[in-house]
Protein backbone atom coordinates (compact mmCIF):
# COMPACT_ATOMS: atom_id res chain seq x y z
CA UNK A 1 0.00 0.00 0.00
CA UNK A 2 1.74 3.36 -0.59
CA UNK A 3 1.50 7.03 0.79
CA UNK A 4 -1.53 6.11 2.83
CA UNK A 5 -2.93 9.42 4.14
CA UNK A 6 -2.34 10.42 7.77
CA UNK A 7 -5.46 10.14 10.16
CA UNK A 8 -6.83 13.02 11.81
CA UNK A 9 -9.21 13.18 14.51
CA UNK A 10 -12.24 16.02 13.97
CA UNK A 11 -13.62 18.22 16.77
CA UNK A 12 -16.51 20.65 16.41
CA UNK A 13 -17.46 23.70 18.11
CA UNK A 14 -21.49 23.66 17.68
CA UNK A 15 -22.32 26.85 18.88
CA UNK A 16 -20.46 29.60 20.27
CA UNK A 17 -19.91 29.20 24.25
CA UNK A 18 -19.76 25.34 23.94
CA UNK A 19 -16.37 23.30 23.77
CA UNK A 20 -15.28 21.60 20.51
CA UNK A 21 -16.57 17.72 21.02
CA UNK A 22 -15.02 14.82 19.21
CA UNK A 23 -17.04 13.75 16.11
CA UNK A 24 -14.73 11.34 14.51
CA UNK A 25 -12.11 11.16 12.21
CA UNK A 26 -11.06 11.08 8.82
CA UNK A 27 -7.65 10.91 6.15
CA UNK A 28 -6.37 13.48 4.51
CA UNK A 29 -2.95 14.58 3.38
CA UNK A 30 -2.39 17.76 4.86
CA UNK A 31 -4.45 19.60 7.65
CA UNK A 32 -5.97 21.90 5.02
CA UNK A 33 -7.72 19.32 3.58
CA UNK A 34 -8.04 17.68 6.75
CA UNK A 35 -10.54 20.84 7.37
CA UNK A 36 -12.19 21.00 3.87
CA UNK A 37 -12.95 17.01 4.34
CA UNK A 38 -14.20 17.72 7.92
CA UNK A 39 -16.55 20.36 6.32
CA UNK A 40 -18.24 17.82 4.04
CA UNK A 41 -18.02 14.63 6.03
CA UNK A 42 -19.32 15.87 9.77
CA UNK A 43 -21.31 19.48 9.46
CA UNK A 44 -23.77 18.75 6.46
CA UNK A 45 -26.51 20.22 8.85
CA UNK A 46 -25.05 22.96 10.52
CA UNK A 47 -23.46 21.62 13.25
CA UNK A 48 -20.95 23.10 13.93
CA UNK A 49 -19.89 26.56 13.91
CA UNK A 50 -15.90 26.00 14.45
CA UNK A 51 -13.89 23.32 13.50
CA UNK A 52 -10.46 21.28 14.38
CA UNK A 53 -8.36 18.49 13.51
CA UNK A 54 -5.89 17.08 15.33
CA UNK A 55 -3.16 14.14 13.58
CA UNK A 56 -4.08 11.21 15.50
CA UNK A 57 -0.82 10.30 16.27
CA UNK A 58 -0.30 13.62 18.13
CA UNK A 59 -2.73 12.29 20.82
CA UNK A 60 -1.31 10.50 23.88
CA UNK A 61 -4.33 8.89 25.35
CA UNK A 62 -4.56 7.29 29.01
CA UNK A 63 -4.17 3.43 28.63
CA UNK A 64 -7.15 1.17 29.77
CA UNK A 65 -4.87 -1.10 32.63
CA UNK A 66 -4.41 2.19 33.87
CA UNK A 67 -7.97 3.06 34.56
CA UNK A 68 -7.62 1.76 38.72
CA UNK A 69 -4.41 4.05 39.50
CA UNK A 70 -5.79 6.59 37.86
CA UNK A 71 -8.98 7.12 38.46
CA UNK A 72 -10.33 4.83 41.81
CA UNK A 73 -8.31 7.20 44.42
CA UNK A 74 -11.40 9.80 43.35
CA UNK A 75 -13.77 7.68 44.63
CA UNK A 76 -12.57 7.35 47.88
CA UNK A 77 -13.21 11.30 48.35
CA UNK A 78 -16.49 11.82 48.33
CA UNK A 79 -15.69 15.31 50.31
CA UNK A 80 -15.06 16.95 46.95
CA UNK A 81 -18.85 17.00 46.23
CA UNK A 82 -20.96 19.66 48.04
CA UNK A 83 -23.74 17.23 48.76
CA UNK A 84 -21.31 15.41 51.13
CA UNK A 85 -22.12 18.17 53.34
CA UNK A 86 -25.58 17.68 54.82
CA UNK A 87 -26.97 21.57 55.35
CA UNK A 88 -29.85 22.91 58.06
CA UNK A 89 -33.38 23.87 55.82
CA UNK A 90 -33.46 26.88 57.48
CA UNK A 91 -30.53 28.12 56.10
CA UNK A 92 -30.68 29.84 52.87
CA UNK A 93 -27.69 30.85 50.18
CA UNK A 94 -25.76 27.70 50.54
CA UNK B 1 -28.80 -6.55 5.78
CA UNK B 2 -25.59 -4.04 4.73
CA UNK B 3 -23.64 -6.37 6.17
CA UNK B 4 -25.23 -9.70 5.51
CA UNK B 5 -24.13 -13.76 6.77
CA UNK B 6 -20.86 -12.07 8.43
CA UNK B 7 -18.58 -15.05 9.21
CA UNK B 8 -17.91 -15.16 13.09
CA UNK B 9 -15.00 -17.66 12.85
CA UNK B 10 -14.41 -20.96 14.77
CA UNK B 11 -15.56 -21.02 17.88
CA UNK B 12 -12.74 -22.67 21.01
CA UNK B 13 -13.47 -22.81 24.65
CA UNK B 14 -13.20 -19.68 26.32
CA UNK B 15 -10.21 -18.66 28.25
CA UNK B 16 -10.61 -16.55 31.44
CA UNK B 17 -9.84 -13.25 29.65
CA UNK B 18 -12.17 -14.17 27.28
CA UNK B 19 -15.05 -15.47 29.89
CA UNK B 20 -14.57 -11.51 31.76
CA UNK B 21 -15.07 -9.74 28.12
CA UNK B 22 -18.51 -11.68 27.73
CA UNK B 23 -19.38 -10.89 30.98
CA UNK B 24 -18.25 -7.22 30.67
CA UNK B 25 -20.35 -7.42 26.85
CA UNK B 26 -23.52 -8.52 29.31
CA UNK B 27 -23.45 -6.25 31.88
CA UNK B 28 -23.79 -3.49 29.19
CA UNK B 29 -20.03 -2.06 28.86
CA UNK B 30 -19.05 -0.72 25.84
CA UNK B 31 -15.79 -2.12 24.18
CA UNK B 32 -13.34 0.53 23.12
CA UNK B 33 -10.47 0.39 20.58
CA UNK B 34 -7.82 -0.02 23.34
CA UNK B 35 -9.16 -2.50 25.67
CA UNK B 36 -8.70 -6.69 25.56
CA UNK B 37 -10.53 -7.92 22.97
CA UNK B 38 -10.77 -12.12 21.60
CA UNK B 39 -9.36 -11.80 17.94
CA UNK B 40 -12.51 -13.61 16.42
CA UNK B 41 -15.07 -10.24 17.90
CA UNK B 42 -12.24 -8.15 16.31
CA UNK B 43 -12.24 -10.28 12.93
CA UNK B 44 -15.74 -10.58 13.07
CA UNK B 45 -16.45 -6.66 13.74
CA UNK B 46 -14.25 -5.94 10.96
CA UNK B 47 -15.89 -8.03 8.68
CA UNK B 48 -19.02 -6.45 9.82
CA UNK B 49 -18.25 -2.77 9.41
CA UNK B 50 -16.27 -2.42 6.16
CA UNK B 51 -18.98 -4.44 5.06
CA UNK B 52 -21.51 -1.94 5.87
CA UNK B 53 -19.25 0.88 4.81
CA UNK B 54 -18.90 -0.89 1.09
CA UNK B 55 -22.63 -1.06 1.16
CA UNK B 56 -22.94 2.65 1.74
CA UNK B 57 -20.32 3.26 -0.71
CA UNK B 58 -21.61 1.07 -3.85
CA UNK B 59 -24.97 2.08 -2.61
CA UNK B 60 -24.30 5.78 -3.99
CA UNK B 61 -24.13 3.82 -7.61
CA UNK B 62 -27.88 2.90 -8.00
CA UNK B 63 -29.21 6.43 -7.23
CA UNK B 64 -26.56 8.36 -8.70
CA UNK B 65 -27.44 7.23 -11.89
CA UNK B 66 -30.44 9.24 -11.95
CA UNK B 67 -28.83 12.78 -10.31
CA UNK B 68 -28.60 14.26 -13.89
CA UNK B 69 -32.35 12.79 -15.10
CA UNK B 70 -33.97 14.11 -11.88
CA UNK B 71 -37.15 15.59 -12.68
CA UNK B 72 -36.92 18.94 -10.98
CA UNK B 73 -34.05 20.82 -9.50
CA UNK B 74 -35.62 20.46 -5.97
CA UNK B 75 -35.71 16.69 -6.69
CA UNK B 76 -31.86 16.66 -8.08
CA UNK B 77 -30.75 19.00 -4.80
CA UNK B 78 -32.89 16.51 -2.65
CA UNK B 79 -30.84 13.28 -4.41
CA UNK B 80 -27.43 15.17 -4.45
CA UNK B 81 -27.57 15.35 -0.56
CA UNK B 82 -29.03 11.74 0.22
CA UNK B 83 -25.82 10.17 -1.96
CA UNK B 84 -23.85 12.81 -0.30
CA UNK B 85 -24.95 11.25 2.70
CA UNK B 86 -24.35 8.02 1.44
CA UNK B 87 -20.56 8.41 1.18
CA UNK B 88 -20.05 10.34 4.59
CA UNK B 89 -21.76 6.85 5.85
CA UNK B 90 -19.45 4.98 4.18
CA UNK B 91 -16.32 7.53 5.76
CA UNK B 92 -17.51 7.41 9.61
CA UNK B 93 -17.75 3.30 9.13
CA UNK B 94 -14.01 2.81 7.60
CA UNK B 95 -12.90 4.83 10.81
CA UNK B 96 -15.01 2.80 12.61
CA UNK B 97 -13.64 -0.67 11.34
CA UNK B 98 -9.52 1.33 11.23
CA UNK B 99 -9.80 1.63 14.99
CA UNK B 100 -9.44 -2.44 15.20
CA UNK B 101 -6.43 -2.44 13.43
CA UNK B 102 -7.13 -2.80 9.36
CA UNK B 103 -5.90 0.07 7.25
CA UNK B 104 -8.64 2.36 4.73
CA UNK B 105 -6.62 0.90 2.15
CA UNK B 106 -6.75 -2.50 2.59
CA UNK B 107 -10.12 -2.26 3.07
CA UNK B 108 -10.59 -0.31 0.00
CA UNK B 109 -8.33 -2.75 -1.94
CA UNK B 110 -10.85 -5.77 -0.91
CA UNK B 111 -13.68 -3.67 -1.73
CA UNK B 112 -12.48 -2.83 -5.64
CA UNK B 113 -10.55 -6.45 -5.92
CA UNK B 114 -13.78 -8.05 -4.77
CA UNK B 115 -12.57 -9.63 -1.71
CA UNK B 116 -14.93 -7.97 0.19
CA UNK B 117 -18.98 -8.45 0.24
CA UNK B 118 -21.32 -5.48 0.30
CA UNK B 119 -25.20 -5.84 0.25
CA UNK B 120 -27.02 -7.98 -2.13
CA UNK B 121 -29.45 -5.21 -2.13
CA UNK B 122 -27.24 -2.56 -4.31
CA UNK B 123 -26.61 -5.15 -7.34
CA UNK B 124 -30.25 -4.52 -8.98
CA UNK B 125 -30.68 -1.39 -11.16
CA UNK B 126 -32.25 1.28 -11.27
CA UNK B 127 -34.64 1.29 -14.45
CA UNK B 128 -36.80 4.33 -13.46
CA UNK B 129 -37.11 7.34 -11.10
CA UNK B 130 -39.41 5.63 -9.00
CA UNK B 131 -36.64 3.27 -8.19
CA UNK B 132 -35.19 6.48 -6.72
CA UNK B 133 -38.23 6.44 -4.62
CA UNK B 134 -38.68 2.45 -3.66
CA UNK B 135 -35.17 2.37 -2.83
CA UNK B 136 -34.96 5.38 -0.26
CA UNK B 137 -38.89 4.11 0.96
CA UNK B 138 -37.80 0.08 1.45
CA UNK B 139 -33.96 -0.23 1.25
CA UNK B 140 -33.39 2.80 3.73
CA UNK B 141 -36.34 1.43 5.51
CA UNK B 142 -34.86 -1.79 6.17
CA UNK B 143 -31.48 -0.09 6.83
CA UNK B 144 -32.79 1.87 9.50
CA UNK B 145 -34.60 -1.31 11.43
CA UNK B 146 -31.40 -2.74 11.25
CA UNK B 147 -29.67 0.22 12.21
CA UNK B 148 -31.59 1.78 14.98
CA UNK B 149 -30.24 -1.28 17.43
CA UNK B 150 -27.01 -1.31 16.27
CA UNK B 151 -26.89 2.05 18.10
CA UNK B 152 -26.63 0.09 21.51
CA UNK B 153 -24.13 -2.37 20.47
CA UNK B 154 -21.33 -3.43 22.30
CA UNK B 155 -18.21 -1.72 20.13
CA UNK B 156 -18.26 2.00 21.34
CA UNK B 157 -17.07 3.44 17.74
CA UNK B 158 -19.42 1.56 15.72
CA UNK B 159 -22.29 2.41 17.86
CA UNK B 160 -21.24 5.97 17.74
CA UNK B 161 -21.24 5.64 14.11
CA UNK B 162 -24.58 4.20 13.78
CA UNK B 163 -25.75 6.94 15.55
CA UNK B 164 -24.99 9.21 13.37
CA UNK B 165 -25.97 7.65 10.33
CA UNK B 166 -29.59 6.77 12.05
CA UNK B 167 -29.99 10.60 12.07
CA UNK B 168 -29.35 10.87 8.50
CA UNK B 169 -31.20 7.59 7.20
CA UNK B 170 -34.30 9.36 8.58
CA UNK B 171 -34.13 11.81 5.59
CA UNK B 172 -33.53 9.43 3.49
CA UNK B 173 -36.34 7.10 4.12
CA UNK B 174 -38.80 9.97 4.26
CA UNK B 175 -38.02 11.78 0.90
CA UNK B 176 -38.33 8.30 -0.46
CA UNK B 177 -41.82 7.84 0.19
CA UNK B 178 -42.30 11.39 -0.39
CA UNK B 179 -41.28 11.09 -3.84
CA UNK B 180 -43.66 7.84 -4.20
CA UNK B 181 -46.45 9.63 -2.52
CA UNK B 182 -45.91 12.33 -5.53
CA UNK B 183 -45.80 9.70 -7.94
CA UNK B 184 -48.91 8.13 -6.64
CA UNK B 185 -51.14 11.11 -6.58
CA UNK B 186 -49.86 11.99 -10.56
CA UNK B 187 -50.74 10.37 -13.69
CA UNK B 188 -51.76 6.89 -14.24
CA UNK B 189 -48.59 6.18 -15.81
CA UNK B 190 -46.62 7.81 -13.22
CA UNK B 191 -48.60 5.90 -10.67
CA UNK B 192 -48.19 2.58 -12.88
CA UNK B 193 -44.28 3.54 -12.78
CA UNK B 194 -44.47 3.50 -8.52
CA UNK B 195 -46.28 -0.32 -8.70
CA UNK B 196 -43.27 -1.06 -10.86
CA UNK B 197 -41.18 -0.46 -8.37
CA UNK B 198 -42.57 -1.51 -6.07
CA UNK B 199 -42.91 -5.00 -7.90
CA UNK B 200 -39.29 -5.21 -8.61
CA UNK B 201 -37.31 -3.91 -4.89
CA UNK B 202 -40.14 -5.41 -2.80
CA UNK B 203 -38.49 -8.84 -2.65
CA UNK B 204 -34.54 -7.85 -2.95
CA UNK B 205 -35.72 -5.71 0.19
CA UNK B 206 -36.65 -8.54 2.35
CA UNK B 207 -33.83 -10.43 1.40
CA UNK B 208 -32.02 -7.94 2.84
CA UNK B 209 -32.03 -9.23 6.26
CA UNK B 210 -30.11 -12.43 5.26
CA UNK B 211 -31.22 -15.61 5.09
CA UNK B 212 -33.97 -17.23 7.48
CA UNK B 213 -33.10 -17.99 10.96
CA UNK B 214 -32.36 -21.50 10.85
CA UNK B 215 -29.60 -21.05 8.30
CA UNK B 216 -28.29 -18.15 9.72
CA UNK B 217 -24.91 -20.21 11.18
CA UNK B 218 -23.41 -17.28 12.63
CA UNK B 219 -26.25 -15.40 14.68
CA UNK B 220 -26.07 -16.80 17.93
CA UNK B 221 -22.04 -15.70 18.48
CA UNK B 222 -22.74 -12.49 16.64
CA UNK B 223 -25.91 -11.58 19.80
CA UNK B 224 -23.72 -13.20 22.37
CA UNK B 225 -21.21 -10.15 21.42
CA UNK B 226 -24.16 -7.70 21.21
CA UNK B 227 -23.05 -6.69 17.32
CA UNK B 228 -26.42 -8.22 16.21
CA UNK B 229 -29.41 -7.34 18.66
CA UNK B 230 -32.30 -9.08 16.48
CA UNK B 231 -32.49 -11.87 14.44
CA UNK B 232 -32.89 -12.09 10.52
CA UNK B 233 -36.66 -13.14 10.56
CA UNK B 234 -37.87 -10.59 13.68
CA UNK B 235 -36.26 -7.70 11.97
CA UNK B 236 -37.84 -8.70 8.67
CA UNK B 237 -41.36 -9.75 10.11
CA UNK B 238 -40.82 -6.20 11.36
CA UNK B 239 -40.19 -4.45 8.14
CA UNK B 240 -43.06 -6.03 6.22
CA UNK B 241 -45.44 -5.20 9.54
CA UNK B 242 -44.38 -1.75 8.65
CA UNK B 243 -43.71 -1.65 5.06
CA UNK B 244 -47.78 -3.12 4.39
CA UNK B 245 -49.84 0.23 6.25
CA UNK B 246 -47.62 2.63 4.41
CA UNK B 247 -47.87 1.08 0.61
CA UNK B 248 -51.73 0.24 1.34
CA UNK B 249 -51.89 4.25 1.56
CA UNK B 250 -50.30 5.03 -1.54
CA UNK B 251 -52.67 2.62 -3.00
CA UNK B 252 -50.19 0.38 -4.07
CA UNK B 253 -50.34 -3.37 -3.82
CA UNK B 254 -47.54 -5.48 -2.22
CA UNK B 255 -46.41 -8.58 -5.14
CA UNK B 256 -47.16 -11.07 -2.68
CA UNK B 257 -50.05 -13.24 -2.89
CA UNK B 258 -49.57 -14.89 0.32
CA UNK B 259 -49.63 -11.72 2.26
CA UNK B 260 -52.28 -11.48 4.65
CA UNK B 261 -52.73 -10.02 8.46
CA UNK B 262 -52.88 -12.62 10.91
CA UNK B 263 -55.06 -11.61 13.70
CA UNK B 264 -53.45 -14.59 16.03
CA UNK B 265 -49.95 -13.75 15.56
CA UNK B 266 -50.91 -10.14 15.52
CA UNK B 267 -48.62 -9.91 12.75
CA UNK B 268 -48.71 -10.26 8.82
CA UNK B 269 -47.65 -13.76 7.34
CA UNK B 270 -45.99 -13.11 3.67
CA UNK B 271 -44.42 -15.68 0.92
CA UNK B 272 -41.85 -17.33 0.40
CA UNK B 273 -38.77 -15.92 -0.56
CA UNK B 274 -36.34 -17.01 -3.54
CA UNK B 275 -33.43 -17.57 -1.27
CA UNK B 276 -31.38 -19.29 -4.41
CA UNK B 277 -31.97 -15.82 -6.08
CA UNK B 278 -30.04 -14.05 -3.12
CA UNK B 279 -27.29 -16.71 -2.93
CA UNK B 280 -26.83 -15.95 -6.60
CA UNK B 281 -26.46 -11.86 -6.12
CA UNK B 282 -24.61 -12.86 -3.23
CA UNK B 283 -22.26 -15.43 -5.00
CA UNK B 284 -21.38 -12.19 -7.95
CA UNK B 285 -24.45 -13.33 -10.80
CA UNK B 286 -27.03 -10.68 -9.78
CA UNK B 287 -28.28 -8.38 -12.52
CA UNK B 288 -25.36 -5.57 -11.70
CA UNK B 289 -22.87 -6.93 -9.80
CA UNK B 290 -19.73 -6.82 -12.22
CA UNK B 291 -20.71 -3.37 -13.21
CA UNK B 292 -20.71 -1.71 -9.68
CA UNK B 293 -16.93 -2.96 -9.14
CA UNK B 294 -16.26 -1.70 -12.60
CA UNK B 295 -17.43 1.68 -11.95
CA UNK B 296 -15.84 1.90 -8.72
CA UNK B 297 -12.55 0.76 -10.10
CA UNK B 298 -13.25 3.10 -12.37
CA UNK B 299 -13.32 6.14 -10.03
CA UNK B 300 -10.57 5.05 -8.12
CA UNK B 301 -8.21 5.06 -10.80
CA UNK B 302 -9.37 8.02 -12.81
CA UNK B 303 -8.87 9.65 -9.16
CA UNK B 304 -5.23 8.70 -8.67
CA UNK B 305 -3.80 11.46 -10.07
CA UNK B 306 -5.54 14.14 -8.09
CA UNK B 307 -5.22 11.98 -5.18
CA UNK B 308 -1.33 12.16 -5.75
CA UNK B 309 -1.67 15.98 -6.52
CA UNK B 310 -2.64 16.35 -2.87
CA UNK B 311 -0.29 14.08 -1.47
CA UNK B 312 2.69 16.29 -3.59
CA UNK B 313 0.81 19.57 -2.81
CA UNK B 314 1.61 18.45 1.36
CA UNK B 315 4.99 17.44 0.96
CA UNK B 316 5.58 20.75 -0.94
CA UNK B 317 4.75 22.83 1.87
CA UNK B 318 6.09 20.37 4.32
CA UNK B 319 9.52 20.52 3.05
CA UNK B 320 9.08 24.62 2.88
CA UNK B 321 8.27 25.02 6.32
CA UNK B 322 11.05 23.04 7.60
CA UNK B 323 13.05 25.14 5.16
CA UNK B 324 11.59 28.32 6.52
CA UNK B 325 12.66 27.11 10.17
CA UNK B 326 16.11 26.43 9.42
Amino acid sequence: MKNQWPLWEVFIRSQHGLAHRHVGSLHAPDATMAVNNARDVYTRRNEGVSIWVVKSIDITASHPDDKAELFDPAQAKVYRHPTFFPMPEEVKGL
Amino acid sequence: MYAQMVDTGSPSSMDERETRFQQRIDDGIRVEPQDWMPERYRKTLIRQISQHAHSEIVGQLPEGNWITRAPSLKRKAILLAKVQDEAGHGLYLYSAAETLGITRDQMVDDLHTGRAKYSSIFNYPTLTWADVGAIGWLVDGAAIMNQIPLCRCSYGPYARAMIRVCKEEAFHMRQGYDLMLSLCKGTPAQKAMAQDALNRWWWPSLMMFGPPDGDSVHSAQSQAWKIKLFTNDELRQKMVDQTVPQAEYLGLTVPDADLKWNAERGHYDYGDIDWEEFYNVVKGNGPCNRERLEVRNKAWTDGEWFRDALVAHADKQAQRAIAQAA
